[in-house]
């Protein structure tokens, strides 16, 4: 026990800023506001893979490792889609997934926004044109914004994200 | 020991069960060996292989004209490979199936029958696997004459995958819990469907391929540039080794030698992903019983491994890394210094956090004896990787069928009897020791030269298979050119297809908020499997 408490004492805190570059740090910080002001200092998303070969996947899960915590913008992964703000939806939209993808779509409450995160939910990216995928997310419901990116890096999801809400909410 | 000892014997063996041997190779799939048998004997040749000890690995087919398919079947025994090829009829597409010699047959034989139209005659299952929906059941997406990009699978308001029978149980305390396609957690897509009494699983039952891209379809006219990219979208968390057993595919159907530097590299690059994948799964699993500082510490470690991918290799996951003929970036001098310092940080770090791990007794309580895996279990489900090694199957293609450049490395491989979900922990940690130790191998031993060659057209139906191990376990690709140098067939075996099943097994007896680590130690890729 007393290992584990020095490796915590003796690791500190690695989050950084994000990007490094002021601009951004200036948005996280403007964005964190809107959320506090909007959503009661929370806004939760809901990621849904509809046909991601699961990089994507890997990036989201790394916008929660210590060096981005996403969290500390007051942006936090919900298990529900009932419980969230937006959806955040991955693949190309697999023919096989276009059903759970509406019916989870339907049970977010309004209001609601939609992301489109990678080049395949886009457009259907490396897989358009397959008979057994719907061409991106755009084909079935209307996306909000768009992450381009095969698979979009972890802070380019935190911009798409940080930047959906200043939309949203700008004077 | 020599390679295919025990190919002389399988076949006086299969004389004297009078199965007709039609001629074989050691060249037409190099480095496998082909036979060529009736489809008569397919079933009667699998039950002699069970005997002879032969590991069954995959089944797929190829289209040669309007009205025949070729059968393969693949095997391994001592690390050396063989293919069966058998002609197929298309006008009365029936044959014996494996899956009663060999378990591990069942899904890939549906798969088959769902993508080509063939029957299995004695299969014990005969519903549906890769298909739900999207397409009805008198359409085979392999068949020649399907249009890669079908738009009458694409309606509005799709159709749920509604009527697939699972498995019942009933009783007076008896219970059911469907769960998915859509989990959770930021995880990909499939059913599970359980039945419990009380928190005990009684039974479980997988339902994969919402996934389903039509990989293997839409290669097909690629140009090798083409496939090497898509095949590094099989499933992203193996972007190297899918894309580097593809480029092997190719390569060997084209007889391109590639520089031994660019090898290095594509070994260096496919050990990298291993570490990552391997790091941020102990830190998951750890997660997965409340164990927040693993979780928090591996994900550290993680972030700054792939930072240094971006970096070096432009790419945080090492997709697009990899061309047919070779690799896009090359090492410089002070980088190998670099990442020769980063091996040394992270053994040192690895070290300290597996120490941390081993002596925490609340952690042990929930790994030790969860999702046991018995040995004769494993073997008989043909399970890789590190669900394998950590239950007695002692196999890395790496180190018993090698490829360069690992014959000219030391290649360690773990294994443990237990097959629990903390043997497949410490299976994962001590590949990573092991993987830094390779790789500081690799850049002491790294040959000057070209990075890649020129790409050369392969003949008119030109073949070749690529098995690596990635960091799940042995792949297994398959390609076939067309005249104009393009791809007529490509398939591809991830290990998820033989790794999955074993979650259903290893499950028994186990409660269900035990599922969840379970699965993360086992760790199959949905993608790679529904392809």
């Amino acid at each position: 026990m007393l290992k584990l408490l020095n490796k915590i004492r003796k690791t500190g805190i690695v989050t950084e800023p994000v990007d490094r570059s002021a601009e951004l740090d200036a948005l996280g910080l403007e964005v964190k506001s809107i959320i506090d002001k909007h959503y009661a200092g929370s806004f939760a998303i809901r990621a849904v893979d509809a046909g991601s070969c699961n990089a994507c996947e890997l990036e989201i899960h790394a916008l929660n490792n210590p060096l981005y915590d996403i969290e500390r913008f007051g942006v936090h992964f919900v298990a529900s889609p009932r419980h969230a703000d937006a959806l955040l939806v991955t693949g190309p939209v697999s023919c096989h997934m276009s059903a759970a993808l509406l019916r989870v779509w339907r049970a977010v409450p309004e209001p609601k926004w939609l992301i489109a995160m990678g080049d395949c939910a886009i457009d259907g990216g490396e897989f358009a044109g397959s008979y057994a995928v719907m061409d991106g997310v755009n084909t079935l419901l209307k996306a909000d914004v768009l992450i381009p990116g095969c698979p979009p890096t972890p802070a380019l999801i935190l911009r798409a994200v940080l930047q959906l809400l200043q939309g949203m909410h700008s004077r | 020991m020599n390679r295919f000892d025990w190919l002389s014997e399988l076949i006086a063996r299969c004389e004297d069960e009078h199965i007709l041997l039609r001629g074989g190779s050691a060249a037409e799939l190099a480095p496998a060996h082909v036979l060529n048998l009736d489809v008569e004997d397919w079933g009667r040749f699998a039950e002699v292989a069970k005997q002879q000890v032969i590991r069954w690995c995959a089944i797929w087919a190829l289209q040669q004209d309007d009205e025949n398919l070729l059968l393969n079947a693949c095997f391994e025994k001592e690390g050396d490979y063989l293919v069966v090829r058998a002609p197929l009829e298309l006008r009365s597409p029936v044959l014996p199936s494996h899956t009663p010699v060999y378990p591990a047959a069942n899904r890939p034989e549906r798969h088959m029958q769902d993508m080509f139209g063939v029957l299995f005659s004695n299969h014990p299952d005969h519903r549906r696997w890769t298909r739900h929906q999207a397409w009805s059941e008198e359409d085979y997406p392999l068949r020649k004459n399907f249009p890669a990009s079908n738009e009458k699978s694409k309606t509005v308001e799709p159709a749920t995958d509604h009527h697939y029978n699972f498995f019942q149980a009933q009783g007076a305390a008896v219970y059911e819990i469907p769960v998915g396609p859509i989990h959770a957690g930021i995880i990909e897509p499939g059913h599970f469907r359980f039945q419990a009494v009380g928190e005990r699983v009684l039974n479980l039952e997988e339902r994969l391929g919402y996934v389903h891209k039509g990989i293997e379809k839409i290669a097909e006219g690629r140009d090798p540039a083409g496939l090497t990219k898509l095949a590094g979208r099989i499933s992203g968390d193996t972007t190297l080794a899918h894309s580097w057993a593809a480029c092997m595919a190719m390569e060997r159907a084209a007889k391109l030698k590639i520089p031994a530097r660019a090898e290095y590299i594509r070994a260096l690059l496919a050990e990298r992903e291993r570490v990552a994948n391997h790091l941020g799964d102990i830190g998951a699993v750890c997660n997965d019983v409340g164990f927040a500082f693993a979780f928090i510490q591996f994900g550290r470690l993680r972030e700054i491994w792939q930072r240094t991918n971006m970096e070096m290799f432009h790419h945080r996951m090492l997709m697009d890394v990899m061309i047919p003929g070779g690799v896009k970036y090359d090492l410089q001098g002070a980088q190998i210094n670099e990442l020769q310092q980063q091996h040394t940080d992270l053994k040192a770090e690895v070290t300290e956090l597996m120490e941390i791990l081993d002596n925490n007794t609340s952690l042990e309580d929930r790994l030790l004896n969860t999702g046991v895996l018995s040995p004769e279990l494993a073997e008989k489900l043909g399970v890789l990787g590190y669900v394998g090694k950590a239950s007695g199957i002692d196999y890395d293609v790496r180190r018993d069928h090698v490829y360069a450049p690992y014959g000219q490395l030391t290649v360690e491989s773990p294994c443990y009897q237990y097959g629990d979900v903390a043997s497949r922990v410490r299976v994962r940690a001590d590949e990573i020791f092991q993987s830094l130790k390779l790789m500081d191998e690799m850049l002491t031993k790294m040959p000057e030269g070209e990075i890649s060659i020129q790409w050369k057209q392969p003949l008119a139906g030109a073949e070749g298979i690529g098995i690596v191990e990635g960091w799940r376990g042995e792949i297994i690709s398959f390609v076939r050119f067309d005249d104009a140098g393009r791809i007529s067939r490509f398939y591809s075996r991830d290990p998820s297809w033989l790794n999955w099943p074993a979650i259903e097994q290893l499950i028994h007896g186990n409660i269900v908020p035990d599922f969840p680590v379970c699965n993360k130690s086992v760790n199959g890729s949905y993608s790679g499997h529904d392809l």
